[in-house]
């Protein structure tokens, strides 16, 4: 079968590889039918994630139909035919962690936990298409994919929703959700979202279905924005206005209420002195991840705000506020998403119609372009948002 | 977890390695104060390279009774024998290039060293041989109660399904089991083993029967974990590595880091416990032998044959 393949840094390639066999008992064989590419895919290919190896491939949002399932799936949860999202954190739904929906963080689905740990203090949840780090298990950027412990995960949609409707259930709306989610928005709270790429998008449209006064869209790329502001919200570009004025100006002074970081490791920064620093401490390894998103987020909250971060952190980070933080009563919420506890309910407000997750997507292209894909999105041409690739 | 390594406090008492070690310091000393008077008393000539010799010789001296009277460990032994087999070579130069003066202490320096070397490789090799009991503890907790997991546990012939290192436990009486564990170097290694204490829901523990090759013990206790969260259970292994000190280096050199493995092997006990079997990747298709296997299969399906070779 065909499947995008991670070939060195900053390179990937369409390969010819095996077909995907059953390993465990209660595996499932996808045919996949709609797959994308995620941001943090971005992260795997420049390298800043360790432990990826040649040949790996990529991809953790993914859907299509069930044809083949293993032996230990029983009374029907999963039957060959059905049509399934797949969660990118793969959870046993058993171990404490699953108990208190605490998906990302299954205690039981990472083969190299022991690795894991080292980077981490406690090992995390398998993920598909994402480094051994999270256990080497095959990504969905392919024809055909395995889903493991798949009557613990796999959604099953029943209705006739089309494939764009439902994919990004998978990773990117629920995670934006969850953004929202982790806000504990009140009556009248104004939410700041740093980043307007798809999940940061998505945290938006989660932050106004979950209530939020004002939401307020930060970003560089005037293409983003445009795309925020036509959905109602308020937009700052970090390269021409100084966003912590322009936060006061826009709360009455008081600061954000809750301010939600979906940048994650790889940000860039207005001032290209302080981006520098930081770049070049990335480039020697001596931080792994630049955190001028989390450190203005953090700066700009009002006083007992909450601070929620769903961009993603590998490793370690320099000069983060902790006064700020500390003397100001911030909360800092954060980890990778628990898709399995949020599917269903998001299903049902794409079904209400309360959420269109299709809004995001401005590339189609089948599986073989995958690297072109990559390079759309990683470059930010021809105004790209979100890549869906067919196979 | 931790090792306990009780050699160091045994051999602390150990005369012939406190003997050792006053020995090098006796020697050290002169060798570092006078190393001019010493070469002569050695009957070598007192040149520049002669005397920085007996000085780099005085430190090492020196070290080594640091090492055998501080903390003391077989390595210092070890490092001693060398030291004897550096210092044979110089005098058998020294022989060998000698005008003639002094020969006879040069002879009987070399005498003494041959000697000294002797107790040394003799104290080496016997303080070594029983130095390494190693204990090993782990611990996780399992969203079970006490009794499911002490059955899980109980059935002795599914251990090697989650401990790396057996491959085979046959039940062979009601108290009695034979174990085949492979060992570095791949050879295997094969021991009968007595239940010795059995309390449903609570405690298992073993012993290897007399005439082990590894004499080894262990225990698991199940505890009730604190908020209804299941049980904690709790490992110890204690076993005498073959080949001691250097066996437990040659294994760690090997990839089979023995605090990690045990971990590991509780981890796996977790899975089966909680979903019924070892997770494996297409980068880890081995399961229970993934550790081994960095760097890993690319993250992609197997072919055929590794499929074969994967699951067998």
């Amino acid at each position: 079968m065909k499947a995008n393949c991670w070939t060195g840094r900053n390179s990937v390639e369409v390969q010819d590889v095996p077909e995907p066999s059953i390993l465990n008992s209660r595996d499932a064989i996808v045919k996949i039918t709609s797959t994308a590419i995620c941001g943090s895919d971005l992260h795997l290919l420049d390298g800043y994630v360790p432990t990826m190896q040649k040949g790996d491939i990529m991809g953790h949002e993914f859907m299509g139909e069930v044809v083949e399932v293993g032996p230990g799936i029983t009374d029907g949860k999963l039957r060959v035919g059905d049509r399934v999202v797949v969660p990118f954190p793969i959870a046993c739904g058993a171990c404490a962690s699953c108990r208190a929906e605490l998906y990302s963080c299954c205690e039981n689905t990472n083969p190299n936990a022991g690795i894991s740990e080292k980077f981490f203090g406690h090992p995390t949840a398998g993920i598909y298409g994402y480094s051994h780090l999270t256990g080497g298990f095959a990504g969905g950027q392919a024809e055909y994919a395995r889903v493991v412990l798949a009557d613990a995960n796999a959604l099953r949609i029943e209705s006739d929703l089309g494939d764009e409707q439902v994919l990004f259930l998978s990773d990117i709306l629920p995670t934006g959700y969850m953004g929202a989610d982790m806000c504990d928005i009140q009556e009248g709270d104004v939410v700041a979202v740093w980043g307007a790429g798809p999940v940061g998008q998505f945290a938006m449209d989660s932050a106004r279905v979950l209530g939020a006064e004002k939401v307020i869209a930060i970003d560089k790329e005037t293409y983003r924005l445009d795309m925020a502001a036509a959905q109602g919200y308020t937009t700052i570009n970090f390269e021409d206005t100084d966003v912590r004025s322009a936060l006061l100006e826009l709360t009455g002074g008081r600061g954000p209420d809750k301010c939600v970081d979906a940048v994650g490791m790889e940000a860039t920064h207005g001032a290209s002195h302080v981006h520098l620093y930081d770049r070049a401490k990335q480039a020697v390894r001596s931080e792994t991840d630049r955190p001028h998103a989390l450190r203005q987020a953090i700066l700009s909250c009002r006083s007992g705000g909450v601070v929620s971060v769903i961009g993603v952190y590998g490793g370690l980070i320099d000069k983060f506020p902790a006064g700020a933080w500390m003397n100001r009563s911030l909360t800092l919420r954060t980890g990778q998403c628990h898709v399995q506890k949020y599917m269903k309910p998001l299903l049902g407000l794409i079904e209400q119609g309360k959420i269109d997750p299709t809004r995001v997507i401005t590339h189609r292209l089948p599986l073989t372009e995958a690297p072109t894909g990559y390079d759309v999105f990683k470059n930010k041409k021809d105004r790209c948002e979100k890549v869906v690739l067919t196979p | 977890m931790k090792t306990d390594n009780r050699s160091t406090s045994r051999l602390r008492h150990d005369p012939l390695v406190r003997g050792l070690g006053w020995a090098s310091a006796l020697l050290g000393v002169p060798q570092v104060a006078a190393p001019a008077g010493f070469a002569r008393v050695l009957g070598v000539d007192d040149t520049f390279r002669h005397r920085s010799a007996t000085t780099a010789v005085g430190v090492r001296e020196l070290a080594a009774a640091t090492g055998l009277l501080g903390r003391p460990h077989p390595a210092w032994l070890w490092g001693r024998v060398g030291g004897d087999l550096m210092d044979l070579t110089m005098l058998t130069r020294a022989l060998k290039n000698h005008d003639g003066r002094g020969l006879g202490r040069t002879v009987a320096a070399t005498a003494a060293v041959t000697a000294i070397t002797a107790t040394d490789v003799y104290a080496a090799v016997t303080r070594t041989r029983r130095s390494a009991p190693m204990e090993l503890t782990a611990a996780t907790t399992v969203a079970q109660s006490p009794d499911e997991v002490y059955a899980l546990w109980r059935d002795l012939e599914r251990l090697p399904d989650f401990m790396a290192h057996l491959d085979e436990v046959r039940v062979t009486g009601p108290r009695t089991s034979h174990w085949r564990a492979g060992a570095p170097f791949g050879k295997a290694v094969e021991w009968d083993a007595e239940t010795t204490q059995d309390v449903p829901g609570r405690l298992i523990a073993w012993q290897s029967v007399d005439g082990a090759e590894i004499d080894n013990s262990g225990e698991v206790r199940f505890a009730p974990a604190p908020g209804g969260r299941g049980t904690e259970i709790r490992v110890t292994l204690r076993y005498d590595l073959p080949g001691g000190a250097l066996g437990k280096a040659a294994a760690r050199y090997f990839g089979e880091e023995p605090h990690q493995q045990l971990d590991d092997d509780l981890r796996r006990f977790k899975q089966i416990a909680e979903t019924g079997e070892v997770v494996r990747s297409e980068g880890a298709p081995g399961g229970k032998r993934a550790r081994g296997e960095f760097p890993q299969h690319p993250a992609r399906p197997l072919t055929e044959d590794e499929l074969k070779e994967a699951l067998a």
